[in-house]
C-alpha cells in the first residue's frame, strides 16, 4: 500500500467526436470533450485549477489547452510519453492534489486525426538509425515484435486474430464505437496485409476524438453528483524507445507497472472485475494480459481462443470496442480510462457489466516503450 | 571549438565510416560490452570510455516483417532486427531472398548497401545462399 492509494478520485468524465469530426479542430474536439467531463462532474472551468495535456500537434499541450479554454493554472504538464501519457498525467494530477499543488485537475486529449490525414506532422526527428529501412511506423514495430511472440510462443495468427473479433462484439453493444459491423476470424486474414503478419483489421483505427477527466481530492469528490471513482493505484515503466532497443520483444515494461499499480491499490488480479488496455494491435492485447498477470508469459494466445476476452468469455477486456473498433484519434490511452470509470458507475448500457468494483486500465506509449498501468475502484474500496 | 568536444561526435563518426566502408561499432573500456546505436556514454555502465571497433558483420536474425504497399508503390520488402555476434541489435533488412522468406535464427552477414541517398548497413543470408 502507498500514501497515494485514494489521494483523489476521478469526478467527471467525457468525450466528444468520436469516429469523425469533419472541420473540427484538434482544440475544438478537445475542448468539447474537457465541456462534457466538466458537466458531468457539475464544476466549469473557473474550478480547474489544475491541467494536464499531452498533444501529437502542440509540443506545449497545457499552455495551449490553458490559454484556449481561459484557464490560468496552478500546475500543469504536458509531458509526452506517447500514447500512456493521458494514463501518467492522472499519477502527476494525483501527486498534485495530494500535496496540494492544484485542488481540480483536468486531464484532457484532443486529435482530429482521421479528418485530418495528411495534413499531420510528425513532431519527432527521423531515427537515423531505423527510418533508412522504411519500417511503417508505428506498425513495423509492433509486427516485429508480433514475430517474436509467434516465433518463441507458438502464438498464430487465428490467435490474434481473435482479439479483433471480440474488440468488435463488444463495440457492436457500445453505439458510440466507430466499427461496429460483425468481424470473423476469416475476414481478419483476408483483409489487406500491411505489415507481416499484421493485415489492416489487426491494426487500430484512425478516427477523431477527444477524451478528459476531472479529479479531485476524495473528500471534495463526495459533494459532487457522480459517483466518485478513485484512484486506488497506478505506476508507469519504460525500458526503451525504438523497438530495436526493447530488450524482450515478448515482454513489456507493463510487467513492472502493472504489479506496483496492484500493489499499491493492494489488489491482486484476481480482484479485478474489468480489464481495459491499449489494444493499438492485436498482439497488444495478448502480451498485456500476460504482463498484467492475467496469464503465464507466452499463453496470452491460448487465452484469447474460443472469444474468451468477446462478450460472455471469461475476463472482461476492452468493453468500449478498445482502438480496434471504438476510435483511435492518435493517442488512446485516455479512452480505457474513460470506460473503465463508466463501467465502474454503472453509465455502459447494453455493455454495462454488473456492478464492478475493481476496474484496471493500462496505457501504451511508443513502440511498446511507456507503460501506465492504473487501478480504479468505487467509493466502497476506498 | 571547445576542447572537450572534439568534433563529430560518435554519431556522425559512425555514418562517416559508414560511408568509407567500413561498419563500426562501439566498445566500452570500463564494462567490456559492446555498443549499437552509437552514443557518448555507455549505456550499460555509464562510462565515457567508448572507442571503436570494426564489426565483424555476422548476425542473426532476430524479428522479421514484410512490408506489404499498395501494387503502384512498389513490391514488399523486409524489415528485421538482426543480433549481431558482438551484442547489440540493430534493424536491417535481409536482401538477395524473397522478403517472406527471410526467418527468425537466420544467419546472415552484413553488406553495405549504397544503392540508396545514403549508405546503410543491410544484411545477406550467411554464405551468399540465396
Amino acid at each position: 500500500m502507498s500514501g497515494l492509494r485514494g489521494a483523489a478520485s476521478i469526478v467527471g468524465a467525457g468525450t466528444y467526436g468520436l469516429g469523425e469530426a469533419p472541420g473540427q479542430s484538434e482544440l475544438e474536439i478537445t475542448a468539447g470533450a474537457v465541456k462534457a467531463a466538466l458537466d458531468d462532474a457539475g464544476l466549469g472551468t473557473a474550478d480547474v485549477d489544475g491541467v494536464f495535456c499531452a498533444s501529437m500537434t502542440y509540443n506545449m499541450g497545457s499552455l495551449t489547452l490553458c490559454e484556449y479554454l481561459g484557464i490560468a493554472p496552478k500546475f500543469s504538464d504536458s509531458s509526452m510519453i506517447g500514447g500512456s501519457s493521458n494514463l501518467a498525467h492522472l499519477l502527476t494530477a494525483m501527486m498534485a492534489i495530494a500535496t496540494g499543488q492544484c485542488d481540480v485537475a483536468l486531464v484532457a486529449y484532443g486529435s482530429n486525426q482521421r479528418s485530418a490525414s495528411g495534413r499531420l506532422v510528425s513532431t519527432s526527428r527521423p531515427d537515423p538509425f531505423e527510418s533508412p529501412y522504411g519500417p511503417r511506423q508505428p506498425i513495423t514495430s509492433y509486427a516485429l515484435a508480433a514475430s517474436r511472440h509467434m516465433h518463441e510462443y507458438g502464438t498464430t495468427r487465428e490467435q490474434l486474430a481473435e482479439v479483433a473479433t471480440a474488440a468488435r462484439a463488444w463495440a457492436a453493444l457500445n453505439p458510440d464505437a466507430f466499427l461496429r459491423e460483425p468481424l470473423s476470424v476469416a475476414d481478419v486474414l483476408a483483409a489487406r496485409p500491411i505489415s507481416d503478419p499484421f493485415t489492416v483489421r489487426d491494426c487500430c483505427l484512425v478516427t477523431d476524438g477527444g477524451g478528459a477527466v476531472i479529479l479531485t481530492s476524495p473528500e471534495r469528490a463526495r459533494d459532487l453528483p457522480r459517483p466518485p471513482v478513485p484512484v486506488l493505484g497506478g505506476a508507469m515503466a519504460h525500458w526503451h524507445r525504438a523497438i530495436t532497443n526493447m530488450p524482450d520483444l515478448t515482454v513489456t515494461a507493463a510487467s513492472e507497472s502493472g504489479p506496483r499499480a496492484c500493489a499499491m491499490a493492494g489488489v491482486s488480479t484476481s480482484d479485478i472485475d474489468l480489464v481495459e488496455v491499449y489494444d493499438a494491435f492485436t498482439i497488444n492485447t495478448v502480451v498485456f494480459l500476460e504482463d498484467l498477470g492475467f496469464c503465464a508469459k507466452g499463453e496470452g494466445g491460448a487465452f484469447v481462443e474460443d472469444g474468451a476476452i468477446a462478450p460472455g468469455g471469461r475476463l472482461v477486456v476492452n468493453t468500449n470496442g478498445g482502438g480496434l473498433s471504438c476510435c483511435h484519434p492518435g493517442m488512446y490511452g485516455i479512452f480505457p480510462l474513460i470506460e473503465a470509470v463508466r463501467q465502474l458507475r454503472g453509465d455502459c448500457g447494453e455493455r454495462q457489466q454488473p456492478d464492478p468494483e475493481i476496474a484496471l486500465a493500462h496505457g501504451n506509449g511508443g513502440l511498446f516503450s511507456s507503460q501506465v498501468t492504473l487501478i480504479l475502484g468505487t467509493d466502497a474500496t476506498l | 571549438m571547445p576542447a572537450d568536444t572534439p568534433a563529430p561526435g560518435p554519431e556522425q563518426a559512425y555514418f562517416d565510416a559508414l560511408a568509407d566502408g567500413r561498419f563500426m561499432l562501439q566498445h566500452c573500456g570500463a564494462c567490456g560490452r559492446s555498443v549499437f546505436y552509437p552514443r557518448a556514454i555507455c549505456p550499460h555502465c555509464g562510462a565515457d570510455a567508448l572507442t571503436w571497433r570494426e564489426a565483424s558483420g555476422r548476425g542473426t536474425v532476430h524479428a522479421t516483417s514484410v512490408v506489404r504497399r499498395r501494387p503502384e508503390q512498389g513490391p514488399p520488402y523486409n524489415v528485421a532486427l538482426i543480433d549481431l555476434a558482438e551484442g547489440p541489435r540493430m534493424m536491417s533488412r535481409v536482401e538477395t531472398i524473397a522478403p517472406e522468406a527471410v526467418r527468425i535464427g537466420m544467419a546472415v552477414t552484413a553488406v553495405i548497401d549504397r544503392s540508396g541517398d545514403a549508405p546503410v548497413v543491410v544484411f545477406h543470408p550467411a554464405g551468399g545462399g540465396a
